[in-house]
């Protein structure tokens, strides 16, 4: 390209032309767009598959998925009570799936961290701005390759694959021979491939781009909890990504790395995928820590209590992140010792958590809070984020996880720090970004409501799942014993409320566009300090022409 | 000991405030907590699940009642002018060494909760193993002549229910009861080595406080010791297919006398044995109603 060429396009903002400007872009905020909107439509079909299980689980027996599977995969009678069987197993799989690689991660990392932390660190781009393109276009495929497997051959007489998110051999190599694994696979490298092009991208640019004087110290908390995400998806992405190809290759090329009939170890796997499976919960809430510190402090007009406690705080939840990982292994038949390692190590992360939760109280503490929409859902996402961390502490426990492992305690417990944490820091960005990125105001009323029913009806879903989880009703169940159908209906009607909340958002969404209330450069007023609100709503195609200075 | 039994004295007054007390081998309607321990292991889990409670329950009330507090006190329209306050030394220790010190009250009986879980009272008085297959158990005990008792575990169909003389629902609820019930003595330290034949399973048993995965290739050892007759059920805790949900287990506590004829009549029929059993409980059971009477 020559000199000309890239100067003109500078000068003159946005490019012409709707496939130069979204298939080619390699404008950050551009690509940040992309990457929400794809996490607002893999986030509804996520959402979609839940509230199919939700009405399954609604009674006692099959309810629903029998008649589903005779209209997606034609069968009928008994052969269609078999393959729903299977099928709610694919839901439980994919909406897992679903909602880590394709919802949350790009919204928090594509989306949000693509569009602010460039911004808030003074720099005009990121580092590679093609490879962000790339990084973007291959979550396309991979998740179009995760929905074809559900409609592929698995299983004798199957479809879809069925193992759960964690996809444990030897029921993932022998256990469904067909190619529905072989797609999942592959769409779990390319969307892994993708992670790890981002957070090449995310790494280099805030060690490099910073403004003049904004030192690591200096730098905004998102930035911070951004940086440490890429560095976790960096180090545990490949491990992920060879575990997978070890089982691609049992499948298909005759080795036996997880196969005790040739001297492999199906815990091998487990090992490997936790070792990517523990960091990578906390890739999903560390940028969600981020975002809530921002929205705590700018609507409480203070700065953050404790800036680099919080910061470390983060350093030291994603260093210990790494050395946790068979807490989720606790019933494979570890030695005692290796058991009470892990209790402890697991133990320790409770600390920096605990600052966490702390100093955003004491950020709020003496300040002047406007309790706006996206104050409302942070303040949200601090509660319920307590309540999912003491249930995260008992679980520690090896002796008391031996009892509550793979049942609904568990499934409670990760929702409420992911599907109320992680989510709830979504909303609340979606909330506090918005008329910055678009320009546009929302109508905070239906915001407000959006929050009310979300909030009610997540509740509903997850907290009695703690009582069915006691009781001891196992996870990743179609039916359950007559005894469970009380809790049960409460945790599907809640669903339904909660579905109700997602038509709200995305009619806000609409009103808003529909609208067009503009926003100006800062609508949250004095507290909003961190440099994205010193430019116009939404920002000019290229910031930063002149660098900001920081003193 | 004598410090963690007065704080367990103490946690189980307030958890019994709480969490209202489950009461039975099989889960209940409207359920709060766990099922009722049959063994020592899992009053222990009970006992350690409602103390742990006692720290947690407050320290979410704590930040509950501080984030109203602080909404409260210091709404823009109460304090217009917020202070600048963003650091305090003596607070950040506080609250790291706070949570530290609750963390070191829930370690000490978490690691002897633990311990208790790999160590038998006894040596193991009898050995089971039990293998994991999609999708139903199967049973081997270990004998002393090296004659077999070799059975398998499926869930009882509808159909079969009159001829086993398994009509009362309550007794055996849909899909918890199964076709053969794992037999064991009461008070006598069983041994189960677990493992599966195809994919993961994992056999879990509520009310002993028992959860070992079935892992191919893998022996694990587990072990449970009954402190009350009865029948207990649990459900195939590892995800294994589309029967996952369908494949319970079921295991009949019984006096050691009942078990000793058992034994014996299992040895040339295990079905008949069953029945046997059966009966014979049955009957002990309508001939004690008939005296209360």
């Amino acid at each position: 390209m020559s000199d000309a060429v890239a100067h003109s396009s500078h000068d003159h903002g946005a490019p012409a032309g709707f496939v130069n400007r979204w298939l080619f872009s390699t404008n950050h905020k551009d690509i940040g767009t992309l990457y929400l909107i794809f996490a607002i439509i893999m986030g509804v079909l996520g959402g979609f598959l839940s509230v199919m299980m939700r009405w399954e689980l609604a009674e006692p027996g099959i309810q629903i998925f029998h008649g589903l599977a005779s209209m997606v995969y034609g069968v009928e009678g008994d052969a269609a009570v078999d393959a729903g069987k299977q099928m709610y197993n694919v839901f439980t799989t994919a909406h897992g799936l679903i909602m880590i690689f394709f919802m949350v991660m790009p919204a928090l990392i594509g989306g949000f961290a693509n569009w602010m932390v460039p911004i808030m660190i003074g720099a005009p781009d990121m580092a590679f701005p093609r490879m962000n393109n790339i990084s973007f276009w291959l979550l396309p495929p991979a998740a179009i390759l995760l929905v074809i497997s559900m409609f592929m051959p698995s299983s004798p007489g199957a479809h879809g694959v069925g193992g759960g998110w964690t996809i444990y051999p030897p029921y993932s190599t022998t256990g469904q021979p067909g190619p529905a694994m072989d797609f999942a696979i592959l769409s779990i490298h390319i969307a892994g491939a993708s992670s790890i092009l981002g957070a090449i991208n995310f790494i280099t640019t805030i060690f490099n781009m910073r403004a003049p004087g904004m030192t690591l110290h200096k730098m905004p908390l998102f930035a911070w909890s951004v940086l440490i995400t890429a560095f976790l998806l960096l180090l545990s992405l490949p491990v992920l990504a060879g575990a997978i190809t070890m089982l691609l290759t049992d499948r298909n090329f005759g080795t036996a790395f997880f196969n005790p009939a040739g001297g492999g170890d199906p815990i091998l796997f487990q090992h490997l995928f936790w070792f990517f499976g523990h960091p990578e919960v906390y890739i999903l809430i560390l940028p969600a820590f981020g975002i809530i510190s921002h929205i705590v402090s700018t609507f409480s007009k203070k700065p953050i209590f404790g800036y680099l406690g919080m910061a470390y705080a983060m350093v030291a939840i994603g260093v210990v992140g790494f050395i946790v990982w068979a807490h989720h292994m606790y019933t494979v038949g570890l030695s005692l010792n290796a058991q009470r390692y892990f209790v402890f190590a697991t133990m320790v992360i409770a600390v920096p958590t605990g600052i966490k939760i702390f100093s955003w109280i004491a950020t709020m503490w003496g300040g002047a809070i406007e309790l706006r929409t996206p104050m409302l859902w942070a303040i949200g996402f601090i509660f319920l984020f307590t309540i999912g961390g003491v249930t995260g502490v008992q679980l520690a426990n090896a002796g008391l996880d031996r009892a509550l492992h793979d049942t609904y305690y568990v499934v409670a417990h990760f929702h409420y720090v992911l599907s109320l944490g992680a989510v709830f820091g979504i909303f609340a960005a979606w909330y506090y970004w918005f008329p910055k990125m678009f320009g546009y105001m929302y109508n905070s009323t239906i915001a407000r409501v959006h929050f009310w029913v979300t909030f009610v009806g997540v509740n509903l879903i997850f907290f009695p799942q703690h009582f069915l989880g006691l009781a001891g009703m196992p996870r990743r169940y179609i039916d359950y014993p007559d005894a469970y159908a009380g809790w049960n209906m409460v945790s599907s009607w809640g669903s339904y409320i909660s579905a109700i909340g997602v038509l709200i958002f995305l009619y806000g969404v609409f009103e808003a566009f529909a609208r067009k209330r503009e926003a100006g450069a800062n609508p949250w007023g004095e507290g909003a300090t961190t440099l994205e609100w010193q430019l116009s709503s939404p920002p000019p195609y290229h910031q930063w022409e002149q660098l900001p200075r920081i003193k | 000991m004598s410090k963690t039994s007065r704080l367990r004295l103490c946690a189980t007054a307030i958890a019994t405030l709480i969490a209202p007390a489950a009461l039975a081998a099989q889960p209940e309607e409207w359920q709060f907590g766990f099922q009722r321990a049959a063994t020592d292991v899992m009053e222990q889990i009970i006992w350690f699940e409602r103390y742990t409670l006692v720290f947690l329950v407050p320290i979410v009330l704590l930040v509950m009642a501080l984030l109203a507090w602080v909404l409260i006190r210091y709404r823009a329209s109460v304090n217009p002018v917020p202070s600048r306050t963003s650091h305090n030394t003596l607070v950040e220790v506080v609250w790291t060494v706070g949570p530290i010190v609750v963390l070191l009250f829930l370690a000490v009986p978490s690691f002897q909760l633990l311990t208790k879980q790999y160590s038998p009272p006894t040596e193991p008085e009898l050995t089971v193993k039990a293998t994991g297959y999609q999708w139903y158990w199967g049973y081997e005990y270990q004998t002393d002549d090296g004659e077999e008792i070799v059975f398998d575990q499926i869930m009882l169909r509808d159909i079969d229910r009159a001829e086993q003389q398994k009509q009362d629902l309550e007794i055996y609820p849909r899909l918890l009861s199964v076709d053969n019930e794992l037999v064991v003595p009461v008070d006598t330290t069983v041994r189960v080595l677990v493992t599966a034949g195809d994919v993961l399973h994992s056999w879990a048993v509520p009310a002993f406080g028992v959860k070992m995965d079935a892992v191919p290739g893998r022996l694990n050892e587990t072990w449970f010791r009954a402190n009350k007759e009865g029948l207990y059920y649990g459900q195939c805790s590892e995800l294994c297919g589309k029967d996952h949900a369908y494949m319970p287990i079921a295991v009949r506590v019984v006096s050691r006398e009942d078990y000793d004829d058992w034994l014996v009549a299992a040895r040339s029929d295990v079905g008949e044995a069953n029945r046997t059993l059966i009966a014979t409980l049955e009957a002990r059971r309508s001939l004690a109603n008939l005296n209360e009477e």
